[in-house]
């Protein structure tokens, strides 16, 4: 089977700056792998440059190719809005918007333009049950997202990704701001979010890595040091840098 | 340790000079307005309020004056709000850091500063002279819009940037453009910010006189379509005052104003408090 995403050769500045350095990774389709790496590394640069989040960045310039489904993503050709449909992502701080908990999930069908009311509430509820939120908020759609817990908001997001039937779904640190038992509910909803899912998971927590990902890349200084299946890469990895950082030796 | 005074002490002192200014900024507010309706509002009554002035303002009510008031602002508003925003939009997301932002940006501070007299004497040689629009609503309404417009487009700007950063990627990242994201995310939280400019600007408007005073006209009667002359509440009340047609009706005027302005804000005020309360679900 091919590979869901093919990096070869991505190097990223921002303007003078070299961020990312020859970077080349193969992404399983509908398994989970994580990104982990010391702070200012370059993971949320990079799983920015997945569904193209950087090109609103005036100095971003970037060469190599990044493959979706075999297609370069940043051809002329490619639609932003149509990527990000297939890419969707899931943020470090739960950032719902300012609106009822229904028309955060319906947000982004509406804007692609689905309008028919009762589609946008199976939609909606559909979401929601996939994003294990369902059973918490089902008489309160009406109230505003920001009157939720942190984690609550944080499966609000994931639900309202969900909602535009992404294939691919980007999560740049999403339990960092959460209590442990929030972590716990969103590391559950991977697990069953993994057999639909591609999903690429920025983590601080090794054991978070460990508990939800398949494969796993270690980024240093901009650069791939190691990546491979994650029950490996933590057991006898190859590289001393790669050992000294999940023993915790630096970072 | 050999401070004069003890942090605690001047802790205190602060303290009573931040409690003491706070108050008397307040009396001075009550003193004033309190002043305009004792002497306002015993002339004040049904006739006063719903019929045409006799004999210039010596008698009769000053109906033509609160339509005229209401019709003006409502003009100057529907020209300055669309303006105004769009303009904030423009700076705040599009127009990036370039000289020519720059320029606007001086512009629209330098505009917010011209006396108002000026603006009065460029909407009677643009509007009324040039435009051949004549002393009406219509001259007078264009003539303030352009005072509000430096304050809504401000105020719009800086309450479009305060919007967190975060709300935008959320949005683009679910494939929104620029321009949907801004139209169902960035506004609909800016707003609060967006009308407080506004009412600031509506203020402006409302009370102003010399801007007006080439512009409108001196009509008595009630401003039917936008090229009927007109004589708004502050106009009115000027003329009564300084003409000494009659101080009785000049002090009635005011309260008048005075009420409206004040019923005005409170009403949007909460209109905005039960908006950003059900926005962040309190
Ligand atoms: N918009 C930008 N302009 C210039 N430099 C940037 C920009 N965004 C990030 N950088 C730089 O790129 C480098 C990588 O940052 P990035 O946010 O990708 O790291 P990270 O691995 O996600 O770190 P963290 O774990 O702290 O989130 C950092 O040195 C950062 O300063
Ligand atoms: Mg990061």
């Amino acid at each position: 089977m091919p590979y869901r995403i093919e990096v070869q050769d991505l190097n990223v500045y921002f303007g003078e700056s070299h961020i990312l350095k020859d970077i080349n990774i193969n992404i399983n389709n509908n398994m989970v792998t994580a990104l982990i790496g010391p702070s200012g590394c370059g993971k949320s640069t990079f799983i920015r440059t997945l569904n193209r989040m950087n090109d609103s960045i005036s100095t971003f310039k970037k060469d190599g190719s990044v493959l979706l489904d075999e297609d370069d993503i940043y051809e002329s050709k490619v639609d932003v809005v149509e990527l990000r449909k297939k890419v969707g992502m899931v943020f470090q701080k739960p950032n719902p918007f300012p609106k009822s908990i229904f028309d955060n999930v319906a947000y982004g069908l509406r804007i692609h333009g689905e309008n028919d009311k009762d589609v946008l509430a199976n939609k909606v509820e559909e979401s929601l049950r996939a994003a294990a939120l369902w059973d918490e908020v089902k008489d309160k759609l009406e109230m505003s997202a920001l009157g939720l817990s942190g984690g609550q908001q944080q499966r609000l997001c994931i639900a309202r990704t969900i909602a535009v039937e992404p294939e691919v779904i980007l999560m740049d640190e999403p339990c960092s701001a959460l209590d442990p038992i929030s972590t716990t509910k969103i590391e559950d909803l991977i697990h069953k979010l993994k057999n639909d899912y591609t999903i690429i998971i920025v983590t601080h927590n090794m054991q978070q890595a460990t508990r939800v990902s398949k494969y796993t890349a270690f980024f240093l200084n901009g650069e791939i040091v190691e990546s491979g299946l994650t029950d490996k890469l933590f057991i006898e990895p190859e590289d001393k840098r790669t050992e000294d950082y999940i023993t915790g030796r630096f970072g | 340790m050999n401070r004069i005074i003890s942090p605690k002490i001047s802790q205190k002192i602060m303290k009573g000079v931040f409690w003491g200014s706070g108050i008397l900024t307040i009396l001075l507010l009550i003193m004033i307005i309190g002043y305009v309706l004792i002497n306002g509002l015993p002339v004040i009554n049904f006739e006063f309020l719903f019929t045409d002035p006799i004999d210039s303002g010596r008698a009769g009510g000053i109906f033509p004056m609160i339509v005229s008031t209401i019709y003006v602002t409502f003009v100057a508003l529907v020209v300055a709000i669309p303006l105004g925003i769009g303009g904030a939009v423009y700076l705040a997301e599009y127009a990036g850091e370039g000289p020519i932002v720059k320029a606007i940006r001086f512009g629209s501070e330098t505009l917010a500063s011209i006396p108002s007299i000026v603006f009065g004497l460029f909407g009677y040689a643009f509007f009324v002279i040039y435009l051949g629009l004549g002393f009406c609503v219509l001259s007078g309404g264009l003539t303030l819009a352009l005072m509000a417009l430096p304050t809504i487009i401000r105020t719009s700007e800086v309450s479009i940037e305060a919007v967190p950063r975060s709300y935008t990627e959320g949005s683009l990242a679910l494939g929104a453009n620029k321009w949907q994201t801004i139209y169902e995310v960035v506004l609909p939280a800016a707003i609060p910010g967006i009308i407080t400019g506004i009412i600031l600007g509506m203020a402006r408007a409302i009370e102003e006189t010399a801007a007006i005073l080439y512009t409108v006209g001196a009509a008595l009667t009630v401003p039917v379509s936008i090229f009927d002359p007109a004589r708004p509440l502050p106009l009115h009340l000027y003329t009564l005052a300084t003409e000494g047609i009659s101080m009785p009706n000049a002090y009635g005027t005011a309260a008048v104003l005075v009420i409206l302005i004040m019923v005005i804000t409170i009403v949007t005020n909460a209109l905005v408090d039960r908006y950003i309360k059900k926005m962040m679900g309190r």
